[in-house]
């Protein structure tokens, strides 16, 4: 997996960052598209999309509260639908963000520092887009946001610890927590960057509120790599606990399809597998509006690649080893689920999964595909697309046809089930927007430490 | 009509936009199925005709983008937004009890009245009269609101038990659409202007000439001695009578066969041998919950050693009588008059027919069945059937010594009765020809239901002063001068008969709700004393050489004593060799049979949304009426269906539509394909179609009566079908799936049962028991539990009505049943077990299940569903956030979600009429069966105030209250005594998922059906048709 131990391969990988660079053009390039270059045409078209999609969001939500969970397309026996789907897609994606920055730190993998902030970044907003989710697919939001709270109450009532929902709760919000920490704290010379080289008054004054009076003391310095990396080892856990405890929704419950063993390793590959494949999407077009070849280079898209293609193979292992069990354990229920997925009314999903996430990410076992930028990006997508398909042919086709055949029916989205799904997406896409033009997409302290490192080694 | 039909499509394709827009997905391709059938060995429950055909062009669908959705302001929505309005305007007149405190000042009572707890309900005795019967009701009311109705256990005519149609009673007495005033040419009048009418009226009939009554079925003594009065008074005039679903055969047979019109009696729990020529006399027609109650008792099993009746039913429509039958035949209904009659020459009655194709083997063995038992054997023909063959049952049953031992003849319950066909006719020649001046139309809605060629409404027009006594500003009200809207039963004191004559007095539970007046009121405003009450005139007929502490008694009890009609000894001199030669029908043509819908009967329950939300026991239609053909019929014409994407299986149906030309009329109708159905058979529910109902009945299915003529009332033949081209939307709660190998309905002829009284015992299951991770709870005191006899239960659907009457269940309108979201805390599943052309019916209700391993309380975030220290399984809607995390996990699927709002809460006639005991529920809680939680807590109230443990049999739910069989069970099964531990000891006792080790305390024991081993149905007889 790690080409940096292929001797015979090295030649041709690409460097983790072009050279040619100084820590004044590293520090120059980065920082120009916050302070300097005009946002331009394509920003402003691409943010008004999203925008509009986020109206759009607020509308579904609004009209969510206003009228009920009915006018979305759940029924008994499908009670949960395109609102669980989405969550489990989202909180996926953000899984990279942490892998990259902590894990590969913790590695020593120099080629995550081109790509770890807006990682990061993009893991926040996938967070957020994630817990939007369980809060309003309640009947009752208003009371879902504190009766799932444990805070002391004079009638003695807690949540009910036994219930995943609640372990949910606490796992998506640490993990936002020491995410928004983590990378908060890895901002900080940046911030302190951006308030130096600001000119105007206003810019100085937010960075350098943020910057919290960073001053590039060795003092600072020292404290800083040590709180960033007590930090990695605190986030480095909950890569795996968070995706864990998201497949306990599912594995904890009686329903077939859901109630299995394999489901937390798996569903931290599949989040894994998405979310660098959502890193992908994000970079490739990244290097390219905004001139960062050199510092996203090759290696770092192959790299990705890999990492997609060793995550996939996982998941498809999860996928096999599912329908090996479903014949294997003699459980009529699950051996009927399977062959409802393959032959239900709803197969064309798992087959296009099956499509998404098994078959076309073979490609990248080929140097020739995982080095061609358009091809990647196309994968990216079609992964993207695959490990929703992968959520929803868990919940939705578990629920649909489960024990009773008496109480079975069919799932089928209301366009406010698509509009609140793709208001998220314009949410994201904003907030990625917003946050490339407002903060360095790119760690510049770390990039300016790498270019140090490599011209060493050059020499 | 068909424009009417047109007009109705429109006006779905408008509202169900969605619905209209749903992709098809698949078709029941019956080759296949029949194919499938064939192929697969060993006993195969199956639940409808989509899963069968197991067809994969469902996926087809799925390469399309996601349909447009319809806004989500849906019908039911519009509706309720409608109702919040028009009651308001309409519905405060009278009802100033329900806003707060009146700005007059109020006294509350000094001396509070005998009997009354505010908070404790009272019980009141009444009765409700439906065609030729009354059944005997207990109705519950709370502070003084009638809230909930139970069989009044005195009353031979119910013996406690109820129906579904006595049961939505409740929501019909505060609908707020019925008729709220006087009307005179659509102008609010007031009653005193009526009066007035109608003394003029009555200066200038003189001899009464001009003068007619038009009245349903009346067995009210009263009533028929005020009209009796009457025509003394005008000699002149007429009176009357038309019950569309009424059965003149039961009269015309008996004419035939005693000279005069008398009432036979059964006593199905004497009977060893029954045989049922069309007869659905478990579910509808007099007598019918006492039938019911009788039959199952006589088929109840503690063991090996208990001994079972054989019931034989032939007819041409799957009935809940059918279903209940150890042989079910399906055969069209002139072949069944067919069987009859060689049957009778069989028993050496004389006569003959050819037989119906296949059905020696059938004749030979009932003959022999009936002959065997001689004296305990009864024959009952269909109230459908005509009357020779209601006469050929009364021979064979004279034949056969059941006369005084099974059957009796009683002096009939109706007080007039007469051919109400030839009645009707009758009064439209009259109209017809301009000899009827004054109309009195009492109930009813003839305009609707009258036979299509008499054309009721144009004559109508010819009348001078048309008078209608209606609940409901209908049809027939369009074309009245006055209407006077109807007082419900509930309102009203009158009197009634039951089917064996027994005498009840209907007494009002609350004054009318707004200005009802009864049948009495509107023929006493043409007497010589207009101005007596109906309770006058009720105390009148009875009070005569009574005393007034009898009278009260008989409010008490429900009954008046000894009212029942003495058993007459009739002679016959008819004899089935007098027949004509029969005339077989051939067998290539199609007979069109009408039925009264098990749903809304007639059409009078068109607008009672809980009738119309009722899973129709055979088809689990809702909303709509279809037309009923066998899957050998619908492939003969081509007519298909299938589940559509939005609800599939649970939910909508997509149904061809078939335009049907019959005895000069024409009716568009979606076709549903039913097993079990005769071939050749198109059955046509009467009851929808309704152009002018209300808002929950209006515009709903076909209009049955457009293609109805009085030669044809109920078995029609040269019409024809044709298939549209257009498809319909059906909601269809249960619309297909086999049992997929799951063992959910465990099924034994009763031979099996006697060897094996544990066949319903797995073992695989035995190794589950006493498996948990958690620790045990204990029950040191109560532990209740239900059980619920399959072999008993008939699918009659009391339960489900009763349950969702005493729980505030919402109905949710037939947009939302199209999706799956339908809200009864108790269903009924269906399921088949043998072939497709003549499958067995199994029926299982399934209420919340109570589970000791509860998969729903673990996942529940916040705690709202726990475990009772009784073992109940509670829902705390305060505290539920509506995260359905607990219905996923609910392997039975008995969890019900408020998706939206679905009570209404602003109408105040639907404040009155909801259980105070029960919350009503807001929009995003989950809500589930509570084993009557609420009945449990009263009864344990009473008991330790009286410092003693609660008996058995002392908390009586709902479900289990109203079931005529009584198959359900409720009880503390920790005492070994009690009813239900007994049953749940049985070795028939099992729980439906056992291996996922829930251990539901709701447990079934396992369906028995005694069938002949003579006649034992070859297990796939589908390989001999392909």
């Amino acid at each position: 997996m790690s080409a940096t131990n292929d001797t015979s391969s090295l030649r041709r990988v690409a460097p983790v960052v072009e050279p040619g660079h100084t820590f004044g053009t590293v520090t120059e390039k980065i920082s120009s598209i916050v302070l300097s270059r005009p946002a331009g045409a394509g920003w402003f078209f691409g943010i008004s999309i999203a925008f509009g999609l986020v109206m759009m969001l607020g509308m579904c939500v609004a009209y969510l509260i206003a009228r009920g969970t009915g006018i979305w397309g759940l029924n008994i026996p499908v009670a949960w639908g395109f609102a669980i789907v989405n969550f489990v897609w989202w909180i996926g994606i953000g899984h990279a963000g942490t892998l990259i920055s902590a894990i590969l730190l913790l590695l020593n993998q120099k080629w995550r520092t081109s790509i770890n902030r807006f990682a990061e970044a993009m893991t926040l907003f996938a967070v957020a887009c994630a817990g939007l989710f369980p809060l309003i697919h309640t009947g009752r939001p208003w009371y879902a946001a504190y009766f799932m709270m444990p805070y002391p109450n004079t009638m003695g009532i807690w949540p009910q610890f036994r219930s995943p929902l609640i372990w949910d709760v606490f796992a998506v919000s640490t993990y936002f927590t020491v995410s928004l920490l983590f990378w908060f704290v890895g901002l900080l010379p940046d911030l302190a960057t951006l308030r130096d080289r600001a000119t105007s008054r206003p810019q100085q004054m937010i960075y350098g509120l943020l910057a919290m009076g960073w001053r590039g003391s060795a003092r600072h310095w020292h404290r800083y790599q040590m709180a960033y990396l007590l930090l990695a080892g605190l986030a480095t856990p909950l890569v795996v606990s968070v995706h864990t405890v998201v497949s306990f929704d599912f594995a904890v419950a009686v329903v077939p399809g859901w109630h299995t063993t394999i489901f937390p390793p798996y569903f931290v590959a599949g989040a894994i597998y998405s979310g660098f494949a959502m890193v992908v999407t994000l970079a490739i077009p990244l290097r390219k509006f905004y001139g960062l070849e050199d510092f996203i280079t090759m290696r770092h898209l192959e790299n990705m690649a890999k990492v997609m293609l060793a995550t996939g193979l996982i998941v498809a292992y999860g996928y096999c080893m599912e329908f090996f069990m479903a014949f294997y354990s003699g459980n009529k229920y699950d051996s009927f689920l399977a062959m409802n997925r393959m032959h239900g009314p709803y197969a064309a999903f798992y087959w296009a999964l099956i499509l998404c996430n098994i078959v076309i990410p073979q490609l990248l076992w080929l140097h020739r595909a995982r080095t061609n930028v358009a091809l990647l990006f196309v994968m990216s997508l079609v992964i993207n697309v695959g490990m929703w398909l992968e959520r929803f042919v868990i919940v939705v086709m578990s629920l649909h046809r489960d024990f009773m055949p008496s109480a079975w029916g069919n799932y089928r989205p209301t366009i406010w089930d698509v509009g609140t799904f793709a208001g998220t997406i314009g949410l994201f896409v904003m907030l990625i927007f917003l946050f490339v033009r407002t903060l360095p997409a790119i760690s510049i302290a770390e990039m300016r430490e790498l270019v140090a490192h490599t011209s060493e080694e050059q020499k | 009509m068909s424009a009417d039909d047109h007009k109705h499509k429109q006006h779905d394709e408008h509202d169900h936009e969605e619905v209209e827009l749903a992709p098809r997905e698949y078709s029941v391709d019956l080759a296949a199925i029949r194919e499938r059938l064939s192929k697969s060995s060993g006993k195969e429950y199956w639940r409808s005709l989509e899963e069968l055909s197991d067809n994969p062009h469902f996926a087809e669908l799925l390469h399309r983008e996601f349909p447009r959705q319809a806004s989500e302001l849906d019908e039911s929505v519009d509706r309720r937004d409608f109702l919040k309005l028009a009651a308001a305007s309409l519905a405060l007149a009278g009802l100033s009890g329900c806003g707060g405190p009146p700005s007059e000042s109020i006294v509350p009572y000094v001396t509070q009245p005998t009997g009354l707890t505010p908070g404790k309900p009272q019980f009141y005795a009444t009765a409700l009269q439906m065609g030729a019967d009354a059944i005997g009701l207990l109705v519950e009311s709370h502070e003084g609101r009638p809230t909930k109705i139970e069989g009044n256990p005195d009353h031979p005519g119910s013996l406690g038990a109820s129906n579904a149609f006595a049961q939505a009673s409740v929501l019909g007495l505060y609908d707020p659409d019925r008729a709220q005033v006087v009307t005179h040419q659509g102008n609010i009048e007031s009653w005193g202007a009526f009066l007035e009418t109608a003394a003029g009226a009555a200066k200038v009939l003189k001899t009464g000439a001009g003068l007619k009554i038009l009245t349903g079925s009346v067995t009210s003594p009263t009533l028929a001695a005020q009209i009796r009065g009457l025509l003394t008074q005008y000699p002149q005039a007429k009176w009357h009578q038309w019950e569309p679903a009424g059965s003149d055969g039961a009269r015309e047979g008996a004419k035939l066969t005693f000279g005069r019109v008398v009432s036979a009696v059964y006593r199905p729990e004497k009977a060893e041998v029954i045989l049922s020529l069309d007869a659905d006399f478990l579910a509808s027609g007099p007598g019918h919950l006492r039938y019911a109650k009788q039959f199952a008792r006589r088929r109840k099993l503690s063991g090996a050693g208990s001994e079972m009746n054989r019931l034989y039913v032939l007819e041409p429509t799957p009935s809940v009588t059918g279903a209940s039958a150890d042989h079910r035949v399906p055969m069209r209904a002139s072949d069944v008059g067919l069987f009859a009659r060689a049957l009778a020459g069989k028993l050496g009655l004389g006569g003959g027919a050819p037989l119906p194709a296949g059905s020696e083997k059938l004749l030979e063995t009932v003959a022999g069945e009936l002959q065997k038992h001689r004296g305990a054997s009864l024959v009952i023909a269909g109230e459908q059937q005509p009357a020779e063959v209601h006469a050929l049952a009364h021979a064979m049953n004279q034949a056969l010594g059941n006369n005084g031992a099974t059957v009796y003849y009683t002096e009939p319950a109706e007080a007039q009765p007469v051919n109400h066909a030839e009645s009707i006719r009758e009064l439209c020649a009259d109209m017809h020809n301009g000899r009827v001046d004054t109309l009195l139309i009492l109930g009813g809605n003839p305009v609707y239901d009258a036979p299509r060629d008499y054309d009721f409404a144009e004559k109508l027009k010819k009348v001078r002063l048309a008078v209608r006594l209606g609940a409901y500003a209908d049809e027939t009200a369009e074309h009245c001068q006055w209407n006077i809207p109807e007082a419900h039963y509930l309102e009203s004191w009158s009197d009634a008969r039951a089917f064996d004559g027994t005498a009840s007095i209907v007494q009002p539970l609350i004054a009318p709700l707004y200005q009802g007046k009864t049948a009495h009121d509107v023929v006493g405003a043409f007497s010589d004393k207009p101005g007596m009450s109906a309770y006058d005139r009720v105390r009148a007929t009875w009070l005569g050489g009574h005393t007034e502490k009898e009278w009260r008694k008989w409010l008490h009890d429900g009954v008046i004593e000894a009212t029942a009609f003495a058993p007459l000894s009739l002679t016959t001199k008819w004899s089935p060799a007098s027949m004509p030669a029969a005339k077989p029908l051939a067998a290539d043509q199609i007979e069109f049979v009408f039925r009264p819908d098990p749903c809304v009967y007639d059409g009078r329950f068109a607008n009672n949304g809980w009738l119309q939300e009722l899973p129709k026991p055979a088809s689990k239609l809702t909303w709509d009426n279809a037309a009923l053909v066998s899957p050998k019929t619908a492939e003969k014409f081509g007519f298909k269906h299938s589940s559509a994407f939005v609800g599939g299986e649970h939910g909508q149906t997509i149904s061809d539509i078939a335009e049907i030309e019959l005895s000069g009329g024409k009716v568009s109708a979606a076709v549903w394909t039913l097993p079990g159905q005769a071939e050749g058979v198109i059955t046509l529910p009467l009851g929808y179609g309704r152009s002018k109902s209300g808002h929950a009945g209006t515009n709903k299915g076909f209009n049955a009566y457009a293609v109805r003529s009085a030669a044809a009332l109920w078995t029609a033949t040269g019409g024809s079908v044709r298939k549209t081209g257009e498809t319909y939307p059906l909601a269809c709660t249960q619309a297909h799936h086999n049992m997929e190998g799951r063992e959910l309905v465990r099924s034994a002829s009763f031979e099996e049962f006697k060897k094996n009284p544990g066949f319903t015992q797995l073992p695989e299951e035995e190794k589950m028991k006493g498996l948990s991770l958690y620790k045990e709870f204990e029950y040191p005191g109560y532990a209740w539990g239900m059980a619920i006899d399959l072999a008993s239960c008939n699918g009659c659907n009391a339960c489900v009505v009763a349950c969702g009457a005493e729980n505030n269940t919402p109905i949710v309108g037939k947009e939302q049943v199209l999706r799956g979201r339908e809200m009864h805390w108790i269903r009924i599943d269906r399921y088949y077990e043998g072939s497709l052309d003549d499958p067995a019916m199994l029926f299982q209700p399934v209420p919340c299940q109570q589970c000791e391993n509860a998969p729903c309380e673990q996942v529940c975030p916040v705690g709202a569903t726990t475990h009772s220290a009784e073992g109940l399984n509670d829902m705390v809607y305060n505290r539920c956030i509506g995260t359905r995390y607990c219905s996923n996990n609910c392997p039975y699927k008995v969890r019900r979600f408020n998706f939206f709002r679905y009570q209404d809460w602003e109408t105040p006639e639907f404040k009155l009429m909801r259980n105070p005991e029960v919350t009503v529920r807001s929009r995003g809680v989950m809500e589930k069966c509570t084993y009557c939680v609420q009945r449990i807590n009263n009864v344990r109230i009473e008991a330790e105030k009286e410092n003693r443990p609660i008996r058995d049999g002392e908390i009586v739910t709902a479900c289990e209250a109203a079931c005529p069989s009584e198959a359900i069970v409720f009880g503390n099964a920790n005492d070994p005594k009690s009813r239900v531990a007994k049953l749940k000891a049985q070795q028939r006792n099992y729980t439906i998922l056992a291996e996922l080790n829930a251990r539901p305390r709701t447990t079934y024991l396992g369906a028995v059906k005694n069938t002949n081993p003579e006649l034992e149905r070859p297990e796939h007889p589908a390989k001999e048709t392909k």
